[in-house]
């Protein structure tokens, strides 16, 4: 692999780099709109009034919007831009298809976003978690899917190297796996062509299944597999190493895609769906904990012999940590997918507190980590702007990703307890609205920790306006450079 | 011959075909068996297709996000079977399209709220749900008693639900806008009303069409009682 130094001085014009660059920039507009949409609805929680009595505003339609804005647009286009200029790279090819696709796939896919959320907000739901667009919107993503699976195969088609290197794989299997789930769990009838509203094909219990097949693998396909494609190109060339072990690279990629599919029924414990399924389901997703944490190593591994540039590469250390937190949620995970441990744990805080070490320590943090080594790469610098906010970055996120978990944790665990506390008479001790009351504090230390984390992402975002607009000045300098050499 | 990874590296095609296949069989062998296997859904007499008029609340729960915040579903532990009732079995959502059995508990469980409240108590809870339980964090929905029902519509939506397996008959579909405002009226004949919808619960509306909020009302008050489980024995319910 060239190293990065190298790979900056390869004349531009051979990578569509431009259409990398919008994805780019979208990623870091959406990262801030999905944060402190975050913070607004979990303030909602605090206190209830900042409702503010408008429809639109109701906790109920804004979720959707926060969780979209930070699956399918921050999330999204970090992979759909980061996946486009890994493929250009490790295949020396240029996007195929031409300028014109590539830009379809961008507007596209960010008129959907758009889309999306105004239908949210407007009143337009499936009703289905992470699948919420109508079918509209749905047939629409399913066009501008195919476009970029046709843009990423074909440019894997006209490679110049011998073999599709391992960040591909991944980013090949979440491109394939997410349109299979899109288009299966989103199976609906229109209740007229001229209305935003339809029925899902299925109902009940294989609805409830099918649902969580799709979401359970929203997170294994979306949030995982895609993002271990920047794993697997972006530690290696910040570390400057190769990826550590090319066997483990083998038996992690199967064996992770092979299993994440059996994990949904987890999401099901002792509902009326049929024992067995769930039975299933807590198997496999206990066996998860493998393949992930393969992963993990060979992320994590991959740094040996350079562990020094954690302390001059502050990108690099958001990578790393990225890694760890998701060895932290993987292995979080299977013990939340026991049965017995699920029946305290299920409806309440802590799902969400493990949900957020997963979206904020992993998939943010491997995003950051990615944006101020691609960021100036694309905007032909040295380096970012300026380190050492990159570590004011790095540990005001931290940190508010600990108080984010912690207070989750305390605060799910008391909801399960609660609810299933019994009094020496044998009744239940505690109401409904009792816990409610209960977790209060641990709401407020939870808004102040998504605080934390949007303050941060706002130090990022000065950092890489900063690193961007540099562009003009240096580029031009090193320029006069080159032609007075 | 020995297998080499390689070649798989070497073709994109491959590569792509080996993936779907590998992600394929997971799902299939999940899901595949809840549609054959015939004890999936419990066969206990009571579940109906929503009135027309629970239909539009139903619709309205989804459009608000009700879902985010309360689940359906009464999972078959203890405390929860004392505390929201008999826990949920399949049969009771069959004709739920999509299902709303939620994954998170900011509002308690409504999979059987259905009579647990009066009408009364669930419009004044809507529009300020604050004023019956002080602590609650529920946002206010007092805009529902604003809007009307779109009542000419209600019938595309059977239709569509028709399509997907809910058994509406051709009567049905002739008398939803009917049945509809009769739901909602006090002063209605609901002998025909409730032959094809047995235990829908008559809201206090106006006479003038339904709101929206008689709608969700209707829809809430008949969550959860519809199976009579006094009634079904213990082999009924094995799945």
């Amino acid at each position: 692999m060239t190293n990065a130094v190298t790979a900056r001085a390869t004349p531009a014009p051979r990578y569509n780099e431009a259409v990398v660059r919008k994805f780019i920039i979208a990623t870091i507009f959406w990262s801030v709109v999905a944060f402190a949409l975050g913070c607004y609805i979990a303030a909602e929680l605090c206190w209830p009034a900042l409702n503010l009595d408008q429809a639109w505003l109701n906790f109920g339609r804004l979720r959707p919007v926060h969780t979209s804005a930070a699956i399918f647009a921050f999330g999204g286009s970090a992979l759909m831009g980061s996946s486009l200029f890994v493929v250009q790279r490790t295949c020396r090819a240029r996007l195929w298809g031409g300028e014109a696709l590539a830009n379809f796939v961008f507007w596209g896919y960010q008129f959907f976003i758009v889309m999306a959320a105004l239908s949210y907000v407007l009143g337009y739901s499936q009703g289905k978690e992470y699948a919420e667009p109508e079918w509209h919107l749905d047939l629409w993503l399913t066009l501008v899917w195919v476009c970029y699976l046709l843009i990423f195969v074909g440019t894997l088609l006209k490679r110049e190297e011998p073999h599709i290197y391992v960040a591909n794989w991944f980013y090949l299997a979440f491109i394939v796996t997410i349109a299979m789930l899109h288009v299966v769990n989103n199976a609906a009838v229109p209740a007229s062509f001229f209305m935003a509203k339809s029925y899902s094909v299925y109902a009940g219990v294989q609805d409830a299944l099918i649902q969580w097949w799709y979401g359970h693998n929203a997170v294994g396909f979306f949030l995982t597999a895609g993002f271990l494609g920047m794993v697997y190109y972006f530690i290696p060339k910040a570390a400057n190493r190769p990826v550590y072990s090319y066997r483990l690279s083998i038996i992690h990629f199967w064996s992770l895609i092979f299993m994440y599919i059996w994990a949904g029924p987890h999401h099901l414990h002792y509902t009326a769906l049929p024992d067995w399924a769930q039975t299933l389901g807590m198997a496999f997703s206990i066996m998860l904990w493998m393949p992930s944490w393969g992963g993990m190593i060979n992320g994590m591994m991959t740094l040996s012999g350079a562990w020094d540039k954690l302390r001059t590469d502050p990108g690099l250390r958001f990578s790393v940590t990225a890694v760890g937190f998701y060895g932290m949620a993987t292995f979080e995970g299977p013990v939340m997918s026991v049965r017995q441990v699920n029946s305290l744990s299920h409806y309440t805080d802590w799902g969400i507190g493990h949900v957020h070490s997963g979206t904020l320590g992993w998939v943010s943090f491997i995003t950051f980590g990615m944006l101020y080594y691609i960021v100036p790469v694309l905007w032909k610098q040295r380096d970012v702007y300026s380190k050492k906010l990159v570590a004011w970055h790095f540990w005001i996120g931290t940190l508010g990703i600990v108080f984010y978990i912690t207070s989750m944790w305390v605060s799910g665990i008391t909801q399960g307890l609660m609810w299933r506390a019994y009094d020496k008479q044998g009744f239940l001790q505690y109401s409904f609205v009792e816990s409610v009351v209960a977790v209060h504090p641990f709401e407020v230390v939870r808004l102040i920790g998504g605080l934390m984390f949007l303050a941060g992402a706002l130090i990022m975002v000065y950092n890489l306006v900063q690193t961007m607009r540099g562009a003009t000045e240096k580029t031009s300098a090193a320029f006069a450079a080159q032609a007075a050499e | 011959m020995r297998f080499r990874h390689e070649f798989i590296e070497k073709n994109a095609i491959l590569l792509l075909v080996l993936t779907l296949l590998t992600v394929s069989i997971g799902g299939i062998v999940e899901i595949a068996p809840l549609f054959t296997i015939e004890t999936t859904i419990e066969k206990v007499k009571g579940v109906r297709p929503y009135s027309p008029l629970e239909l539009e609340g139903r619709d309205i729960y989804i459009r608000e996000g009700c879902y985010v915040c309360h689940s359906q579903m009464i999972r078959s532990l203890r405390d929860e079977v004392e505390r929201y009732g008999h826990y949920s079995i399949a049969a009771e959502s069959m004709y739920d399209h999509p299902f709303q059995w939620g994954s998170k508990r900011i509002g308690p469980d409504l999979a059987r709220v259905g009579g647990k409240y009066s009408n009364d108590w669930h419009y004044q809870h809507l529009t300020n749900a604050q004023s019956v339980v002080p602590e609650s964090l529920m946002p206010h929905y007092a805009f529902l008693q604003k809007a009307r029902v779109r009542t000419n519509l209600t019938v595309l939506k059977m239709k569509a639900l028709r399509t997907v397996g809910v058994p509406y008959t051709d009567d049905d579909l002739k008398n939803a806008v009917a049945d509809e405002y009769a739901q909602a009226d006090p002063n209605a004949t609901t002998t025909d009303l409730l032959k094809r919808y047995p235990k829908a619960n008559m809201v206090p509306g106006d006479g003038r069409g339904p709101t929206e909020m008689d709608a969700l009302v209707s829809y809430l008050q008949v969550l959860g009682t519809m199976v009579n489980f006094a009634d079904t024995s213990e082999e009924q319910l094995q799945q």
